[in-house]
């Protein structure tokens, strides 16, 4: 986690009022709580000064929420130091949330980086007129379009080093910007069109209990056991849990079949012909014969000699059997760095 | 009651009881560090790991209940182990995290000693580190004069935040950030702003929050420990004097639930320095209008050439409010055998007397029993400043579950809510004459309880005052059977002993106020600093230190302090305490008793006793009550208030003002501690800021 501290005194502003939205928004969100709970609206009206005081919290609008909702001041500066989303220093108008999580460094968040650190300067350090500032988060939940940042309110999502100097010149002349995908991908679509979950019967409800009809009509051709089989499962299905009282089947108002319906994508057509195959609800391909699994081994990873003969170099912490991992040669007591210090390994001497 | 096992064990405890107190109960001990059984629970620090059977980790005792235990499968009670290998281990683990960023200071350390991590570390450390890190740093923190902070050695138990925002009720401070980064801190590193900030040292389990005045002074094992009780206010908190040689060195709390919990004020705690400034360690006597210093000889024999030519009617004796029940029956039986009848025990000009009997001016409640009350009203009294451990029982009382809590008297923050219902005697009259809707929530109260201070007595319609609150009480049943709610706050230490001594004047004796405006030409002043003495009178003054009293004086006799001299006090509920001696007083300072017996046998009226043994059986034949140390003499609160309720007179307009002005400055001590003095200085300028 980054270093966090408040502002420096010349940078706190003098005052802070709630605007007359800020205090609606606060008495709206007071309301939600039982009389005397007031103190539950805290971080809905740090957000919310957050957002009037221009991205950041001032002393002085932690002090302005701590009056509004009753509080002594410490508890409100409690809550706005532990989340990381309340920035106690000031940001720049564009502050960009730099997700810098395994998935999107795996995407090349590095080079996203570089391009912040070489146009912007070190996280927390808002550029001289006062456009951008940039912050390292931890995962934003975009994974599937990584690598990506925050900006403001938004996402940008399938970021390139290009691109995103792109943006980056776009958002500083104030230019208009298209938020998400920056490859022109919809949401988080295979971008190279879709490939998937075709089959328009998915959709049209045509496949709903077709494994169980396929499978009584199995029954019937069959008898004894299966026919037995197929008698014990209950035929009215049960909801495994009562209904919640809401719709349980929505209409999906937007799925790729039904852009495929519109022509909207073109569907390869041996896709289409297969799909439309009403006596299979999936595919399965015919396994090639004579087919065999890898062998299993009980360890989920075993080093594989590259060649006949070829030994695998032992680690220094690997447990040789026989041995107790205490007196395994490679282990550190903290012994090394202490010159002269033998270590009772064993603890004979207690 | 539940059954549960611990170690074997099977012992009956509450259901609420949490795994740690029944432990406890079982005899097994549980090391702790954010544990506090006066807080509310934080379970944090996890060194209170227990093994509880079926469960398939270890757990933390403080937080789970003895109800969240399952039985076994044939329904045997719970059982958990508290000793076990893998507790063992789980403490270990523990033990190691939070050693990983405590620095390795404990010899230049305060807490070293008294430190419950070192004592734990014997217990459960590790002597080697596996830690290869760097440390964590955390810069020190300024919380004001009276807690010094070394921040680095902090484990995050919280006890400090928990006990300023629940029992002092002032939540100054916090803990900023997260994780590793968590510093506990006040808003801006602003000064504590509580009269019970001190406590938090005391509740530090490390030696990240140390006493600031006496940090570096001494190492507590080599302190002599003695017994005694707190004479600053007229709480009578226990306390413990811990002494090096002559000197005192530190003052602590012990624990003692009818009083004081385990809290003191920080009054109580940092007087210490006030003990050995300014102090008076010769006798003086005045001489072409300045004080030289004299003999004990030369003293007694000036005093007794005045004495020996005065009318008994023209000489006068005022008492203080440090002075202890055995000096105090000195002087009235050395008045008496002069003949004297103008003595007074109340400086402040307080009209209560021992006349209207016991019950009509003690607490009668007790302070303890003020968390039965139902309903609570103030009557001229700020408790906060002139009792803040009352204060504390009834915020104890409010957050149980607030009881309508009603104050006529001046403003203030009692660090709790209360409806505010006037500020003089015509709020009270109207209260009493059932035209305030307070009075319907006193009258619907099973136990209400109410409580006059001296700001409302010590006036000259004082007795008017207390008459109008008996009738208010007996009005709304306040004084029924098994419940006596009708509670006068004391504010001085020795007014209690005092009175059941009756030390009030007699037939035709005048009282301390009239003494003070000249109407006596010998005036013995036996530690009265609170009272202008006109010039004119020859003033022997009998004290500790140099204060107002001793600038008066024509005859300075040295005395003892509360520290110096054994001696019993009286707090405000009428329980008898004792103080023991701790250190010696300095100089040519005597004990009191003994100084009045040596003066009496100059003036030709020996008294009858040479040992302070002998002073106390006589005390204790003619005061028997005097002799149950620690304990009540329960007062006829059905008469007393009967007494009060039938005394009448004409309420005054004036609004009620607390007698306590200064919170640290109240009596000679304090006032010649620089500690307090700092305080006062401090609370100044909070209450300037806060007033802009």
């Amino acid at each position: 986690m980054a270093v966090r501290k408040l502002a420096p005194e010349n940078m706190q502003p003098g005052s802070f009022v709630l605007s007359p939205e800020t205090e609606a928004f606060a008495d709206k969100e007071i309301a939600k709580y039982p009389p005397g709970r007031q103190a539950s609206a805290v971080i809905a009206l740090l957000t919310k000064a957050q957002e009037q005081a221009g991205g950041w919290l001032p002393r002085k609008a932690i002090e302005a929420v701590a009056a509004k909702l009753d509080m002594p001041d410490i508890r409100v500066m409690e809550v706005a130091t532990f989340y990381t989303m309340f920035n106690l220093e000031p940001v720049g108008k564009y502050f960009i949330q730099f997700c810098g999580t395994t998935p999107c460094v795996l995407r090349g968040a590095g080079d996203i980086k570089r391009v912040l650190e070489r146009r912007i300067g070190d996280q927390n350090h808002v550029t001289p007129d006062g456009t951008f500032s940039w912050l390292e988060v931890e995962c934003l939940g975009a994974c599937s379009n990584a690598p990506m940042v925050q900006i403001n309110d938004d996402y940008y999502e399938d970021l390139t080093t290009e691109n995103f100097e792109t943006l980056l010149d776009d958002l500083a002349a104030g230019r208009p910007v298209h938020v998400g995908s920056q490859i022109g991908r919809n949401r988080s679509e295979p971008f190279e069109g879709v490939n998937t979950l075709l089959d328009p019967a998915l959709y049209d409800g045509s496949v709903v209990g077709a494994w169980r009809k396929r499978f009584e009509e199995q029954a019937k051709a069959e008898t004894g056991e299966a026919a037995a089989a197929v008698a014990s499962v209950p035929q009215d299905g049960k909801a495994a849990k009562p209904p919640s009282g809401r719709a349980t089947e929505t209409d999906a108002a937007d799925t790729p079949a039904k852009r495929a319906k519109e022509g909207e994508r073109p569907i390869s057509h041996t896709d289409q012909k297969e799909a439309a195959d009403p006596s299979k609800a999936t595919k399965v391909e015919p396994k090639e014969a004579g087919a065999q699994p890898a062998p299993q081994s009980g360890k989920s990873y075993v080093a594989t000699p590259k060649k006949e003969g070829e030994a695998v170099p032992a680690s220094p912490t690997t447990p040789e059997a026989g041995k107790p991992p205490s007196k395994a040669k490679g282990r550190r007591d903290g012994s090394e760095s202490k010159p002269g210090v033998t270590v009772d390994k064993d603890n004979k001497s207690s | 009651m539940a059954k549960i096992i611990v170690d074997g064990v099977e012992v009956d405890v509450p259901v609420e009881y949490t795994l740690l107190q029944a432990a406890e109960a079982a005899g097994a001990e549980i090391p702790r560090f954010c544990y506090h059984e006066r807080l509310s629970i934080a379970g944090n620090c996890r060194m209170c790991l227990v093994e509880v059977k079926g469960a398939p980790k270890p757990v933390a005792s403080c937080a789970w209940g003895v109800r969240d235990c399952r039985p076994g499968p044939n329904g045997e009670p719970p059982e958990i182990s508290t000793k076990s290998p893998t507790v063992k281990k789980a403490r270990e683990g523990v033990m190691e995290f939070l050693l990983i960023n405590h620095p390795l200071d404990c010899p230049i350390c305060d807490q070293g000693g008294q430190c419950d991590l070192q004592d734990q570390a014997m217990a459960y450390g590790v002597d080697t580190s596996r830690y290869h890190e760097n440390k964590r740093a955390v810069a020190d923190k300024y919380l004001g004069p009276l807690v010094r902070t070394s921040m680095n050695r902090c484990i995050h138990c919280t006890r400090c935040v928990r006990f300023t925002a629940e029992v002092a009720g002032v939540p100054d401070l916090g803990a900023l950030w997260r994780g590793e980064d968590m510093e506990i801190t006040s808003y801006l590193e602003r000064a504590l702003g509580s009269e019970l900030q001190a406590n938090v040292a005391d509740l530090c389990p490390v030696g990240a929050l140390t006493h600031k005045p006496e940090s570096f002074h001494f190492r507590p094992w080599e302190l002599t420990k003695t017994d005694s009780v707190d004479v600053m206010d007229a709480v009578g908190s226990a306390i413990r004097v811990d002494s090096r040689g002559r000197e005192v060195m530190r003052i602590l709390p012990r624990v003692n639930e009818a009083v004081n919990e385990e809290w003191i004020t920080d009054k109580t705690r940092q007087i210490v320095d006030g003990l050995r400034l300014q102090r008076l360690d010769r006798p003086f006597v005045r001489e072409n209008g300045r004080l030289r210093p004299a003999t004990w000889q030369e003293a007694f024999a000036t005093i007794a050439s005045r004495v020996k030519g005065t009318d008994p009617k023209r000489v006068g004796a005022i008492v203080g409010d440090l002075a202890a029940v055995e000096e105090m029956y000195a002087l009235k039986l050395l008045m008496e055998s002069l003949g004297v009848t103008n003595i007074d025990a109340r400086q402040d000009g307080s009209l209560l007397s021992p006349v209207y009997g016991r019950g009509s001016y003690i607490f009668n409640s007790t302070i303890a029993g003020i968390e039965d009350a139902d309903a609570i009203l103030t009557v001229g009294s700020n408790p906060r400043i002139e009792a803040s451990l009352v204060n504390v029982r009834i915020r104890k009382r409010w957050r149980m579950a607030p009881p309508p809590i009603g104050m006529i008297g001046e403003h203030a923050d009692l660090t709790y809510p209360y409806d505010y219902l006037g500020a003089g005697p015509e709020t009270l009259a109207e209260l009493a004459a059932g035209r305030h809707s307070f009075i319907e929530k006193l009258r619907a109260a099973e136990r209400p309880l109410v409580i006059v201070g001296q700001g409302a007595l010590s006036r000259p319609d004082g007795l008017a005052v207390l008459s109008a609150a008996a009738q208010l009480a007996r009005d709304v049943g306040a004084v029924k059977d098994g419940w006596n709610g009708f509670s006068v706050l004391q504010t001085a230490a020795s007014r209690v002993g005092a009175l059941d001594l009756g030390l009030v004047p007699g037939e035709w004796g005048l009282n301390a106020q009239t003494m003070a405006q000249g109407e006596v030409d010998v005036l013995f002043n036996l530690g009265a600093d609170e009272i202008d003495i006109a010039p004119g009178a020859f003033v022997i003054y009998q004290g500790t230190h140099g204060d107002r009293g001793a600038h008066r004086a024509d005859v300075i006799l040295p005395a003892a302090t509360y520290t110096e001299k054994s001696g019993t006090y009286v707090n405000t509920e009428g329980r008898v305490q004792l103080a023991n001696r701790a250190a010696f007083a300095p100089g040519e300072a005597r004990e009191d008793w003994a100084i009045l017996r040596a003066l009496s046998d100059v003036l030709g009226h020996r008294l009858p006793f040479d040992s302070l043994n002998a002073l106390r059986a006589k005390l204790y034949s003619h005061y028997p009550h005097f002799a149950a140390i620690d304990t009540i003499q329960p007062a006829d609160g059905f008469a007393a208030i009967q007494a009060l309720a039938n005394i009448g007179g004409t309420l005054g307009r004036e609004a009620f003002a607390s007698p306590v002005k200064d919170f640290y400055l109240t009596n000679p001590i304090a006032r010649a501690s620089g500690v307090m003095a700092e305080c006062s200085a401090l609370a100044r300028s909070l209450k300037l800021e806060a007033a802009e």
